[in-house]
């Protein structure tokens, strides 16, 4: 069966689409002009600017701490969760099951504003600990998934045979199912540390004076006007997450 | 085998009896995350409706005194314009996401099997890059002294630059943009599914191209098409970094008035009334997705 030429002329657009804009923002970071977007010859000159700027390292710290701290919560609270939903299947872990994965699929304005009125409202200083809060809540449910997918696949036959040799159900976690499950739990982790790095939405309504993080910064910068430097700096995050999401996509395939 | 088996001698004989009574022992792992889930997302959307009822004293704090006047004001004439903005822009932006999305979800549903993974993996990376950062590559190719319009001018197709950023069309444009995969995922879950034996089927009984796709393709890839629709159409509606940074103020989608009157205004309660009607119409579409949609897994 011949797939109709048009379809495939069709579908490499929507590739070129989806590309093309950040193939030029990362050309165009490394433009010499400053103001026009003519090529006016390379340049390193811009990231060099960045390097340079105190406030922008001061915010890659903030996005590191959110991220890694986030990252964890998600772990320690999602790893167990994905197993309990995917081992026990009466009503009420179908029910918690749905509502867990609503951070997913509601607009993240709503979780933005619901969590600024609540952080508010219970008196709560707005900063870096409320920001790894809100990526927590959404971090959570990407671990979940990602782990159950995982469990989904394991044989149960491999932990009954680890029972049957005399494990106990620690042993038989540890020896059996812990080192077929670490690379979906490192997958998660990477896919949760991406999410937190790069979102902006939740992060604007609950940040406070002093946490900006990288997304936050790159949109004060796009404020003030347009520069190669914002070129620059979108580069580098865009590259970082594409490397760590790619990473993320091999290990769920391992 | 000098030492006795006694570890294996305990375990119970019929385990799948013993399990019923073991699993609300062994649900405890769910606890910390349900709470955490509980407080720091049930309870702040419940304050939300709770504060879409009260009004604001003469200092713009929240006075804890009951009134429906929000979702009045909801309804006020004033915002019509802006919801069907919101409206129109949203359906169309679902519009051009099946109509880009289809051609390239099939296209890969009938690629050789190795190539259809790595194609897939290609179309969510931007998904899973700074939504932000691919925004504002908009911004430098469309803005009056942009990319497009400095190389348009350049080549003599063009005499003026063309206004298109701040417009409605640079919003449609960032949204397709944005929330494309969406559509692909289950699109492709469906077709992938189709048997190209049907397709050979239909061109054997003397089905043109057209009547093929009409006929096989289109009844049995449905699921998918509401599916990926519905995923497109809520976040758009709920989209504010796109209408914000492309539309301006001229342009604005409910996603940006609520952003408008939780931070500038500082209307918590008026807010959270639209943030309900929002977040209303998000359920009643995701209810439906997942009424029709039983079938399909869903991909994160």
């Amino acid at each position: 069966m011949k797939t109709p030429p048009l379809f495939y002329g069709l579908s490499v657009s929507g590739l070129i689409f989806l590309y093309a804009p950040i193939l030029l923002l990362i050309i165009f970071s490394f433009n010499a002009a400053r103001f026009s977007p003519i090529w006016e010859g390379w340049t390193l000159h811009w990231y060099g600017q960045l390097v340079t700027d105190r406030a922008l390292w001061a915010a890659t710290q903030n996005s590191l701490l959110v991220g890694v701290s986030s990252t964890l919560i998600a772990l320690g609270f999602g790893v167990g969760a994905a197993f309990v939903l995917e081992r026990e299947r009466y009503t009420g872990t179908r029910v918690v099951d749905g509502i867990v994965m609503l951070p997913l699929v509601i607009p993240e304005i709503m979780m933005g504003v619901a969590l600024l009125l609540f952080f508010v409202l219970t008196d709560m200083p707005l900063g870096l600990l409320t920001i790894t809060i809100g990526h927590g809540i959404f971090s959570l449910p990407l671990v979940i998934v990602i782990v159950r997918a995982r469990l989904q696949k394991l044989d149960p036959q491999l932990i009954e045979a680890a029972h049957d040799l005399g494990a106990n159900p620690w042993q038989a976690f540890r020896l059996v199912t812990f080192p077929l499950l670490w690379p979906a739990i490192i997958s998660a982790a990477l896919m949760a540390f991406t999410v937190s790095l790069d979102d902006f939405v939740i992060t604007f309504f609950i940040t406070g004076p002093g946490a900006t993080t990288l997304p936050l910064y790159v949109f004060s910068m796009i404020r003030t006007g347009i520069s190669p430097a914002i070129h620059a700096l979108s580069t580098l995050l865009v590259v970082t997450s594409m490397i760590l999401i790619s990473l993320s996509f091999v290990l769920q395939r391992k | 085998m000098s030492q006795p088996l006694t570890k294996s001698s305990t375990i119970p004989p019929k385990r799948s009896v013993s399990k019923s009574s073991f699993s609300l022992w062994l649900s405890w792992p769910l606890v910390p995350a349900l709470v955490m889930f509980i407080v720091f997302f049930v309870i702040p959307l419940v304050m939300m409706l709770g504060i879409s009822f009260a009004s604001r004293d003469t200092y713009g704090r929240i006075a804890w005194l009951w009134t429906l006047s929000n979702y009045e004001r909801v309804f006020d004439p004033l915002y019509w314009t802006l919801y069907m903005r919101s409206a129109v822009l949203s359906v169309l932006t679902t519009g051009c996401c099946l109509v880009l999305g289809f051609p390239l979800a099939y296209a890969i549903a009938r690629a050789p099997a190795h190539f259809q993974r790595v194609l897939l993996v290609l179309v969510m990376i931007p998904f899973w890059t700074s939504f932000l950062v691919r925004t504002y590559a908009w911004i430098f190719i469309l803005r009056t002294e942009g990319l497009f319009n400095t190389i348009l001018i350049k080549w003599g197709i063009l005499t003026q630059p063309l206004e298109i950023l701040y417009t409605n069309s640079a919003v449609l444009l960032g949204l397709v943009y944005g929330y494309l995969p969406f559509m692909v995922l289950p699109l492709y879950v469906v077709i992938e599914r189709i048997s190209p034996v049907l397709e050979e089927a239909a061109y054997d009984l003397y089905a043109g191209k057209w009547m093929m796709f009409r006929r096989i393709i289109l009844p049995l890839a449905k699921p998918g098409i509401i599916g990926g629709c519905l995923l497109v159409f809520v976040p758009s509606l709920g989209a504010f970094i796109t209408p914000y940074l492309l539309g301006g103020g001229k342009t604005m989608m409910l996603g940006t008035l609520i952003q408008h009157e939780f931070l500038v205004i500082r209307d918590w309660p008026f807010g959270s009334a639209l943030s309900f009607i929002l977040m209303a119409i998000v359920l009643v579409v995701l209810a439906g997705l997942v009424k029709r949609t039983s079938g399909i897994a869903p991909v994160a």
